[in-house]
């Protein structure tokens, strides 16, 4: 029977010689999910190791610029490593740990997840490897010595796009040569189950804290969420628990690269189909054949053709909504914000930024946002400034 | 019953009827590299140089159980432009010169977005007796089972040196034959094989009859005699992808060598 479905998508579409693995994995996450001890562990080195909560910050000025619904900011750059993905990590590295393994190996797209994978696996004492595309290092370099700093092994992925998805491949590649001692730490809501579901509970804790935030701040929920997609983990993070408040809008935001009527883009529910692929049903920029698209943003972590199989099935309920955002307008909104409110976002985050810059305006200022800022931008810089014309050093 | 084919073509052999009597040597190549012209010559000399069944790997963009010579054949394949739709009229051409045993390998997804219908419609329509699919396990095969099963298409079971516990459930539901994975890993050629193989066969053999073959790493004569005492047969890939690699459109005589000398160790 097929397992950790989401509507039509989802499952389990992992080789013979990985099932016992994953479902080991489920196990020992059915277990300790409902064990108060685990629990009290992961909300502890959440706390003061990676220090939760984060705030609901009100983007005063922002919101007196753009003239229209009331702006907060969710402030997950201000966790430790700087983005969301320690939120996940630090919940598979307990894990592991609880599983005896040994070693964790992860891929990585903007280096966030590699560098928190990296994070962890020193604190916890795990030996580390982390797959990352060739491109990826090259646009996200200062991530890479993190990593090593950190005390990782890090190996540049060569084959097909030199991207996000080859490095997942690689990775998947690496778990079925050595597994006995290895944890696979996926670094978004895809894959085979259990890691869809697995990764979006650790990142629930996300829209668990805005939503006490916003009732504290506000007395009431905010009429919009929005946060950017790549695999979807900081997205379903920021909706889950916002799901069950129908009025909540729930906006997620695809990188469209340079457009999507262009062959340059990673907007998956704008331009792409239902397909099967790195253990889930769900759905994929592809050709008519099934073979995989090139995709292109400019943003290493959103550069990825696929998508979680749980947004995949709010999209088809309509529960949320996905707008693409290109290029231009994420580095729009990534200065924008940075002049602005002084805090400069991931180029992942600047997409959802760049769309509240678009919906605020058309709102009434008694109505609220909230947007899930990801990650902090530091590691973008460079690129940036490549972007804009400029040759800096790192 | 064996494969209604399309006029002209030659009746297949049933996948069962080649572990008869014999050790079986099963031949992978990559379809489309390095061009489907050379595929079918490729094909047609392996089976007269005694190959028992084809295996024809349906290149994808994204191999996630292949290593690097078959990734390589994948890229080699798709860039010299390649689809499905070719393959199944080069595997056509094929079924007007032969009757050995013909079997897909694949990845979901280009199965899936074909349309699993219509995919294994013109399985059955151009003779082809199996399909493999690594990244569809157990627990998923309800994907294609029966649609397979009504156009007479075996879904090969994998079995790997990880499955333990689930040796027997997968065996017990096992057609056409049984893919005996040899070792961890991804496909390529090893110099050594450490799973302890006769234990894992003894356990199939206590709920199936469906013949074993062992696959992955195996290259030369020595590990294919060592390896066939074990099992009913052995299939090659990496190896002769990778003689596909190094001779290009000039590997007939290559392979015809090679295979022929693959089979004669077989005991
Ligand atoms: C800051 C940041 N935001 C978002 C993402 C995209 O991942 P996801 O869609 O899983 O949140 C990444 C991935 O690298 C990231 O680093």
């Amino acid at each position: 029977m097929s397992k950790g479905k989401y509507g039509i998508h989802g499952g389990q579409y992992t080789p013979e010689t990985l099932m016992n693995a994953i479902i080991e994995v489920e196990k020992a996450y059915e277990h300790y999910k409902n064990d108060p001890a685990f629990q009290a562990e992961l909300t502890e080195l959440l706390n003061d190791y990676a220090g939760r909560p984060s705030r609901l910050y009100y983007a005063r000025k922002m919101t007196a610029d753009l003239g229209g619904a009331k702006i907060y900011l969710k402030r997950e750059d201000l966790n430790h490593t700087g983005s969301h993905k320690i939120n996940n990590v630090l919940g598979q590295a307990l894990l592991a740990k609880k599983m005896g393994k040994t070693r964790l190996i992860a891929e990585t797209g903007a280096g966030q997840h590699g560098v928190a994978t990296a994070t962890a696996a020193a604190l916890m004492g795990f030996e580390c490897e982390i797959f990352m595309g060739k491109e990826d290092t090259d646009r996200q370099a200062l991530n890479v010595y993190r990593m090593r700093l950190l005390g990782a092994t890090v190996h540049v992925v060569t084959s097909g796009t030199m991207t996000l998805k080859d490095a997942v491949n690689e990775t998947f590649r690496e778990w079925t040569t050595r597994i006995d001692d290895t944890h696979y730490v996926l670094g978004s809501v895809m894959g085979p189950h259990p890691f869809p579901e697995m990764v979006r509970d650790f990142q629930s804790v996300i829209s668990k804290e805005a939503r006490e935030q916003i009732l504290k701040k506000e007395g009431k929920l905010p009429n919009a969420v929005i946060a950017c997609v790549g695999g979807g983990s900081n997205a379903i993070g920021a909706f889950y628990n916002f799901i069950p408040d129908a009025e909540v809008r729930l906006i997620g935001c695809e990188a469209a690269g340079c457009g999507v009527d262009t062959e340059q883009h990673a907007a998956t529910i704008a331009r792409g189909s239902l397909g099967i692929f790195h253990g889930m049903k769900s759905y994929f920029c592809q050709d008519e054949y099934g073979q995989i698209a090139p995709v292109y943003s400019i943003s290493a972590g959103l550069d990825y053709p696929g998508i979680g199989p749980e947004h995949a099935h709010l999209h088809d309920t309509k529960r949320a909504e996905y707008v693409p955002i290109t290029d231009d307008e994420a580095v729009a909104a990534f200065e924008y914000l940075s002049r602005t409110e002084g805090i400069i976002p991931a180029i992942e985050s600047a997409h959802a930024i760049a769309y509240a810059m678009v919906l605020a305006p058309t709102m009434k200022p008694e109505e609220i946002i909230i947007v899930n800022v990801s990650g902090r931008g530091d590691k973008d810089v460079a690129a940036i400034a490549r972007y804009k014309g400029e040759n800096i050093y790192e | 019953m064996n494969n209604r084919s399309a006029s002209n073509s030659i009746e297949t052999n049933k996948i069962s009827e080649i572990f008869s009597n014999q050790k079986a040597f099963i031949a992978f190549l990559t379809a489309g590299d390095p061009s489907l012209d050379k595929t079918e010559e490729f094909i047609l000399a392996m089976d007269a140089a005694g190959a028992d069944l084809i295996e024809i790997g349906i290149p994808f963009s994204d191999p996630i159980a292949e290593g690097p010579v078959i990734e390589a054949a994948n890229e080699r394949a798709l860039s010299a432009g390649t689809t499905t739709d070719a393959i199944f009229e080069m595997v056509a051409r094929v079924r007007t010169r032969t009757a050995i045993p013909l079997v897909f390998l694949t990845y979901m997804n280009p199965v899936f977005v074909y349309g699993v219908e219509r995919f294994f419609t013109a399985c059955q329509k151009n003779g082809i007796n199996g399909i493999i699919i690594p990244d569809l396990p157990f627990e998923e095969k309800g994907e294609i089972l029966s649609v397979a099963q009504a156009h007479d298409v075996d879904v090969i079971t994998l079995i790997a040196p990880t499955s333990q516990d689930r040796i027997q459930m997968l065996a017990r539901e096992a057609t056409g034959f049984i893919y005996l994975v040899s070792s961890l890993g991804v496909t390529g050629v090893r110099s050594e094989i450490k799973t302890d193989l006769a234990a894992i066969v003894s356990d199939i053999r206590a709920v199936t009859q469906t013949p074993v073959a062992v696959g992955f790493g195996i290259a030369t004569p020595e590990q294919a005699t060592t390896i066939s005492k074990l099992a009913d047969g052995i299939i090659v890939g990496s190896a002769i992808v990778r003689l596909i690699a190094e001779h290009g459109a000039a590997s007939t005589p290559i392979l015809t060598d090679y295979v022929r000398k693959m089979k004669a160790a077989l005991v």
